[in-house]
Parts: structure tokens; C-alpha cells; sequence
């Protein structure tokens, strides 16, 4: 067990590793210098060697990325290039607004989904299945950018109901207690529905294939047979064996917690992970992007361990096949 | 195909895509003039659905800010997003096929390092990639479809690999090395097709993944750019005239939600008909 989970920690290091080396030698490679958005086009060349040499960025390639990978090792991710601030503040601070909007959102969408998927897989052949399968593969095919702005076309323009730009009003840093924290829900009401809405119909559909796919077993048939209602069947033993799938995909979506709402934000203004990430690649704010992709990488790698780990805990089965390489 | 055409989400998305494409091909006939062309544009612009402007020329969905047609813009805009979306999956289909065969039918250090690559590639984050790429070139039309189709090949090749191994045991595959057929003929005749199905079902599904990241590469300003119109940035730029004329943004969406529908629709039903193992 410990030599399979060292297996697996080295190759998820390795992953990582690949993964920074090529976003290093894409933003090198790519035209575009930092120091001419920084400096902007009156510099003179005595300023831009200057500050290029302050940056390090004169150095050879592989001596900069050596110094980059050990530096970021023990924790010191450098300042960003372009805004002057320490990297991980910037990160950390967008972080918090991305990941509570997603985290909520991943939360809701798979409540609802389990609720609907176990209904239509109970209902399965019933108008209201096909009812709601039509409602859940609209869903899912909609781009989350064009549904933002529906929602702000009927709720901000025609509904006057709810703000459509950032996370607090202009007025925040004066409202306490419960008006700060309406003045806060009434901001996260349109980007939270957007992404929940899109987040159920891919929920619901997954769990109706694996509810289907549980419902035909044996052992629904003999629980069937012993004459059980109908709603304990599915709520008791289906559901419980369905979950397997569902909560490998919950660890699945751990890197979303990151890098999830991009364009959603972009629509709201949100001040996520999204946004600092298009603004530093705009600006090849290097040790930004670099910070990054490298913890979208260890994220990715993390879910799907994570993803492993969950679903052994809840299916004896797959736990016992792993005590057993 | 008739068992295709039975089932209610193969007719489905077989007539929308089927009339999506057509209007795509014949766009000049389907519409009034250029996708770009701009007349007087104050007495032109934000024209409501349904109206004629001061030539007598009849505007289906209207006109955006700048006096454009936006019927016009949106069949000329299906040319570039389902150009892009098969383009892309043609690319992810040829990378997939030929890693998930290679590494599935040579056994080795060859298979070894294209699983592994196979793996690092799943392991990479899409959306960051996609955003890295698309903003360190100038954006491009054909830049999106290379970036597109070099980040989807992944769970093809996977399934190929899969399929590919499992086929390699069968009887009728020892019978072909019997009679000394070449591998590379064994793998290409005998394999290959029946290794097709879910592969046919992931283009359509991925054809819809890519209309839908193009859109949002478009709208950030990193994919298809202005004045070429696709559906992504026509989203965009009618985003920003909600409030005069909220027809240029709904339009596209619309059409780009039921494109998405259509091949999903189109990829569950083939998968049915084409593999009787996984019917319900």
C-alpha cells in the first residue's frame, strides 16, 4: 500500500514537474517581453537593461528556471512583474474569492443532482424523466459566458433585481452586519446560479447513468423482491451504491475549485483566479502565470488521488482490491 | 441509419445539425449580403428583430450597433464556430487514433512512453493551456483549432488504447497474423474499424466541447477576432449593447446551445445504436 501510494506520489510529482517546465518554456518562447508593457514604448535602452537585469531575466534560460523551481520549492513564489505585489498575496487573495464561489456552487450542483438524477433513474421512461432530461442536457450544453449574461439580461436590466459587477456594492466598507451581508449574497446570487445551474445538468446526468446502471443489479431485484417500498429501494440501497462514481467525480473537480469560473468571472468581474490569470498572461507577468499552472498542476494531480481515495471509502470493494496489488 | 433515425435523439440532432450546415454552406443564399458589411450606421443600427431599415432590406433578428445584420452574422458565424469545432476534434481524432494504436498494438517502451504521455497530457490543465497559448500568439483562427485539436486528443487515445489491446487477443486478429498479414495491415484492416464506436461517439461529444471553448476563447478577445464573426464573440460584442439591443447576444447563444444539444443528442444516440452492449 505505502509503496503504491510512493509510486504514485513520485509520478504526480513528475507530472507537476512537466507541466511547469512547459508553461516556462511557452511564455519564453512566445513573443511578447514584459519589460516593454511594463516600461512602455519611451524607455531607453539603458532602462530596459537595467530593469531586465533587477528582474534576473537576462540570465540564460535554464539558470533562470533552476532558480525559479528551488525558490518556489521552499515556499517564496517572487513578486509579480507587473502590479509589484508579492505573487502569493495576489494569488491567495483571488484564490478566496474563486473558491468559496465555487466550492458553493459544486455543493449546490450536486445536492440538486443527486435529488433529480435518483428521481428520473426511479421514474426512468416517465414524462417527467424526459421532461427533466430535456431540462439537464440544456443545461449542460450552455457556455457559461452566454448564460451569465442572459441572467444579467433578466435580472440586472429587465428585473432590476440583482447587481451584475463584483463581489460587494461601492457602498460595502459602510454597511454592517446584515445589510453587508445581503449587499454580499445579492453579488454572489448571479455568478453562484450561472455556475449551479450549468454544474446540475452535468450532476444529474451522470447520476442517472450510475442510479441505471445500480438499479439493474441483482440485488435490487432481491430487495425488490423481499417486497420493500419502492422509495427505500431507491433511496437505500440504489442511491448508496450509486454514490461511487458520483464522489470520484467530486474529487475530479478539486482543480475547478481553481480555475473553474474563468469566463464566468470574466462576465461578473469577479476578482478570481480567472481574472489575475488573463490579466498576467496579457502582461507575461512570468512569475504569476508560473505560480499558477503549477498549482493548477499539483490540483490536478491531488483530485485524482483524491478522486482514488474517496472512492475507496465508500466502496469496500474497491478498498479491499486496492490491499491487494 | 434507420435505427439511427428511430431514435427520437438521433432525429433530433441529425435535422439541427444537418440545417445548421447547410445554412453554413449556402450562407449567400440563406442571407442579405456580407457579414461585415456596414451602411449609415445611425439609421441602421439596433434595429429590432423583424424590421426593415430605410432600403426596404427585411432584418430577421435585427441589426447590432454598428447597422450588421445579425441573421446574416450568425449563419456566416456557423461557418467559423462548426469549421473550428470539426477542425479541432479532426485534429484531436488523427493524434488520438494514431497514439491510442501505436501504443495499444506495439507492446514496449514505445507504448510505455505514449501511455505516459497520454497521462501527462490528461494531467494538464486544460483551461490554463488553452489561455496560455491563445494569449502568447496573436490570436488567430487557425491558432484556436490548433490549440483546440493538441488538447483533446487525450481521452481519444485512450479509448483507442483500450479497444485497440482487447481487439489484439480476439480469434479473428490471430487468424490474420496466421495467414502472415502484415502488422501494419492487420492494425489498419482488421483492428482499427472495429475499434471505431465509442470513437465516432467522442467526436460528436467533443465537437460540442470545442464550439463551446471557442466561444469562450472568442469572448475573452483570445480566438476568432472581429470583424470575422463567430459565435463567441458575437456573444461578446452583444454583450456589451444589452440594454439597446439584447437580440445580438441572445441570438448566438441560442443557436450555439442547440448546436451543443444536437451533437450530444446525435453522440448518445449513435452509441446506442452502434454498441447493443451498453442499451438500456
Amino acid at each position: 500500500m505505502l509503496a503504491r501510494l510512493g509510486r504514485r506520489l513520485l509520478a504526480g510529482l513528475a507530472v507537476v514537474l512537466g507541466v511547469v517546465t512547459l508553461t516556462f518554456l511557452l511564455l519564453h518562447l512566445a513573443p511578447g517581453d514584459p519589460i516593454d508593457i511594463m516600461l512602455g514604448p519611451a524607455a531607453t535602452a539603458e532602462q530596459r537593461i537595467a530593469q531586465r537585469t533587477a528582474l534576473g531575466l537576462d540570465r540564460p534560460l535554464p539558470a533562470q528556471f533552476a532558480s525559479w523551481l528551488s525558490r518556489f520549492a521552499r515556499g517564496d513564489w517572487g513578486n509579480s512583474i507587473a502590479k509589484g505585489q508579492p505573487v502569493r498575496a495576489l494569488l491567495g487573495a483571488a484564490w478566496r474569492e474563486t473558491a468559496w464561489l465555487v466550492a458553493l456552487s459544486l455543493l449546490l450542483s450536486y445536492l440538486a443532482g443527486l435529488a433529480i438524477g435518483a428521481v428520473q433513474a426511479a421514474r426512468s421512461g416517465s414524462r417527467l424523466d424526459t421532461l427533466l432530461s430535456v431540462s439537464t442536457v440544456t443545461l449542460f450544453a450552455m457556455p457559461g459566458y452566454w448564460l451569465s449574461v442572459m441572467l444579467v439580461l433578466v435580472f440586472t436590466y429587465w428585473a432590476r433585481l440583482l447587481p451584475a459587477f463584483g463581489t460587494a456594492g461601492l457602498d460595502s466598507d459602510y454597511l454592517h452586519g446584515a445589510s453587508w451581508l445581503i449587499d454580499r449574497l445579492r453579488h454572489l446570487a448571479l455568478p453562484l446560479a450561472t455556475l449551479t445551474l450549468i454544474g446540475i445538468g452535468g450532476a444529474a446526468r451522470f447520476v442517472r447513468g450510475a442510479m441505471l446502471e445500480t438499479l439493474s443489479q441483482p440485488f435490487i431485484v432481491t430487495a425488490r423482491a423481499k417486497g420493500l417500498r419502492p422509495r427505500r429501494v431507491v433511496g437505500r440501497h440504489a442511491l448508496r451504491n450509486a454514490l461511487g462514481p458520483v464522489v470520484t467525480l467530486l474529487g475530479l473537480s478539486l482543480p475547478v475549485l481553481f480555475s473553474g469560473a474563468v469566463f464566468v468571472e470574466a462576465v461578473f468581474a469577479w476578482p478570481g483566479v480567472g481574472r489575475v490569470l488573463v490579466e498576467a498572461v496579457r502582461a507575461r507577468d512570468y512569475p504569476v502565470v508560473m505560480a499558477a499552472s503549477a498549482i493548477s498542476a499539483v490540483l490536478v494531480v491531488a483530485g485524482n488521488m483524491i478522486a482514488d481515495v474517496l472512492a475507496a471509502w465508500v466502496d469496500p470493494r474497491v478498498r479491499a482490491g486496492a490491499a491487494t496489488p | 441509419m434507420t435505427r439511427l433515425l428511430r431514435d427520437r435523439r438521433g432525429v433530433f440532432g441529425f435535422v439541427v445539425l444537418l440545417v445548421v450546415i447547410v445554412c453554413a454552406i449556402a450562407a449567400p443564399l440563406v442571407t442579405n449580403g456580407e457579414p461585415t458589411a456596414q451602411r449609415d450606421i445611425v439609421a441602421t443600427r439596433f434595429l429590432p428583430p423583424l424590421s426593415s431599415d430605410a432600403r426596404g432590406v427585411f432584418h430577421l433578428i435585427g441589426t447590432d450597433r454598428f447597422g450588421r445584420d445579425v441573421w446574416t452574422r450568425l449563419v456566416y458565424g456557423a461557418r467559423i464556430s462548426m469549421g473550428v469545432g470539426v477542425l479541432a476534434v479532426l485534429i484531436s481524432l488523427v493524434v488520438g487514433v494514431v497514439v491510442g494504436a501505436v501504443a495499444g498494438y506495439w507492446r514496449g517502451p514505445l507504448s510505455v512512453a505514449l501511455l505516459g504521455l497520454t497521462d501527462f497530457a490528461l494531467a494538464l490543465p486544460r483551461v490554463v493551456l488553452l489561455l496560455l497559448l491563445a494569449a502568447l500568439w496573436q490570436p488567430s483562427t487557425a491558432l484556436v483549432v490548433t490549440v483546440l485539436g493538441l488538447t483533446g486528443w487525450m481521452g481519444i487515445a485512450r479509448l483507442v488504447h483500450g479497444e485497440v489491446r482487447a481487439l489484439a487477443a480476439r480469434p479473428f486478429v490471430e487468424g490474420a497474423v496466421a495467414v502472415g498479414a502484415r502488422r501494419m495491415r492487420i492494425l489498419a484492416r482488421h483492428i482499427l474499424p472495429n475499434a471505431l464506436t465509442p470513437v465516432i461517439v467522442a467526436a460528436a461529444l467533443g465537437v460540442g466541447n470545442a464550439i463551446i471553448l471557442e466561444g469562450g476563447l472568442s469572448y475573452l478577445g483570445l480566438g476568432v477576432q472581429a470583424p470575422t464573426p463567430s459565435w463567441g464573440n458575437m456573444i461578446a460584442s452583444g454583450s456589451d449593447t444589452l440594454v439597446n439591443a439584447p437580440w445580438v447576444a441572445t441570438a448566438p447563444g441560442v443557436a450555439l446551445v442547440l448546436v451543443v444539444i444536437a451533437c450530444t443528442q446525435l453522440g448518445d444516440a449513435l452509441r446506442d445504436v452502434l454498441d447493443p452492449n451498453l442499451r438500456r
